[in-house]
């Protein structure tokens, strides 16, 4: 029997690969950032996840315009990193879960979310660099990809995101094999890279998303695309992808840990780990 | 369509997706490290090659960040044309808010104070 154990948010900003490939993570500027990952790797020696599901957004790696998914879950045995032209070292591939995905699949379309499915998939920074943060040492969990489109709109909403990861809970709790999922969802939190109010952060906004995240996912679903862009940054709505994650955590939901630092790039970085007691893991106690 | 009434800010939607998409067709080329230095081999010749319009063509003559998206570039596909001449996001923040890059820095950390 699967059991969510618990859902991770975090930033995944392209910089953060070239401050680990140059060893910067106690340097001052990054020292704040890096330090949130020693108690994110003490809390997964804790919650021994054995797969995990990750919420995550293509920059125009795997995925161009000419076809743009607006939910795509990955079902290959292997997905490959790959050269995204700003200078990032590729990291090595990362392992899939063939029957998990199929299942996870099985699942969404059952409950009416139309896939697109991905034998093949390129992954990015927004998928490796969490898990590099996580595992530096390797030993990272087989993974099981869902590509959120965050590039072009229309995007799908808070609202549909968060069904999209309750769905996601749904499914897994549904599976026969014994696993320790663990759900991360990546990107985030305020920043804007494009137009005139590039540079924009909020750090009020972020508090608001950090705290309904943890206790009240329901208070973001109002929000539109659009408020959500106007409140975070075009990049912000990154969001979206730690919204979904939350979906998934259908039990009793706790934070664990929360680490918001600014900026890391143009970005507000953040990172959340939300304890997830499943309902009959609570029956039993 | 693309002015979602937010100000300094185009929402990459349908009409600029469909506008931007040579000028996109040909960042997203540059994923490939022999494109790359096609295109500093030869600018014009490159952009020729993707049919990009001369509103885009002159953007990228220019380096012009604002007048890329005006022209339908989305900043992801962007960065990988900014990534080749190693320009990183303070530099793009820094070129759009007239700002020193600098002082764009200062403004981000200052961010972190409020």
């Amino acid at each position: 029997m699967a059991e969510i154990v618990g859902g991770l948010g975090t930033s995944h900003v392209p910089a953060i690969g070239n401050a680990i490939a140059k060893g910067l993570q106690n340097e001052p500027y990054w020292k704040p950032f890096f330090d949130g990952f020693i108690e994110a790797r003490a809390w997964l020696k804790r919650i021994k996840p054995d797969v995990v599901v990750m919420f995550y957004n293509d920059h125009g790696l795997n995925f161009f315009l000419d076809k743009m998914p607006t939910f795509a879950v990955g079902a290959a045995p292997e997905y490959c990193n790959a050269d995204e032209g700003w200078g990032l070292p590729v990291l090595r591939p990362v392992k899939g879960d063939t029957d998990f995905s199929w299942h996870l699949i099985e699942g969404l379309v059952g409950d009416e979310f139309d896939l697109t499915t991905c034998q093949e998939m390129q992954v990015d920074h927004a998928f490796v660099i969490p898990l590099q943060l996580l595992w530096p040492e390797g030993g990272v969990p087989p993974v099981v990809p869902i590509a959120v489109n965050t590039v072009q709109h229309p995007l799908a909403s808070p609202a549909r995101c968060l069904k999209l990861g309750r769905a996601v809970g749904r499914a897994a709790a549904s599976y026969k094999k014994d696993a320790r999922v663990l759900v991360i969802g990546t990107g985030g939190l305020s920043h804007q890279l494009d137009g005139a109010r590039a540079g924009f952060i909020n750090k009020e906004f972020d508090m608001e998303c950090i705290d309904k995240l943890t206790g009240n996912p329901e208070g973001l679903i109002n929000y539109t695309v659009d408020d959500i862009v106007r409140l975070s940054g075009t990049q912000g709505v990154e969001v979206l992808n730690w919204i979904a994650m939350r979906g998934a955590l259908l039990g009793r939901v706790s934070k664990a840990y929360c680490n918001y630092h600014i900026p890391i790039s143009n970005t507000a970085s953040a990172l959340l780990m939300l304890d997830n007691e499943a309902a009959e893991a609570r029956q039993a106690a | 369509m693309a002015d979602h009434g937010i100000p300094g800010t185009t929402i990459f939607d349908g009409a600029m997706a469909q506008k931007g998409y040579a000028l996109n067709k040909m960042c997203y080329s540059f994923n490939d490290a022999a494109n790359r230095a096609a295109f500093l081999a030869d600018e014009d010749a490159y952009c020729a090659k993707y049919h990009l319009t001369p509103e885009q063509h002159e953007a990228v003559r220019h380096k012009n960040v604002l007048e890329m998206i005006a022209a339908g570039d989305n900043v992801y596909y962007l960065a990988k044309l900014a990534g080749i001449f190693h320009l990183n996001v303070q530099d793009l923040g820094a070129q759009q808010t007239g700002m020193s890059v600098e002082a764009f820095k200062a403004k981000l950390q200052e961010a972190g104070r409020a």
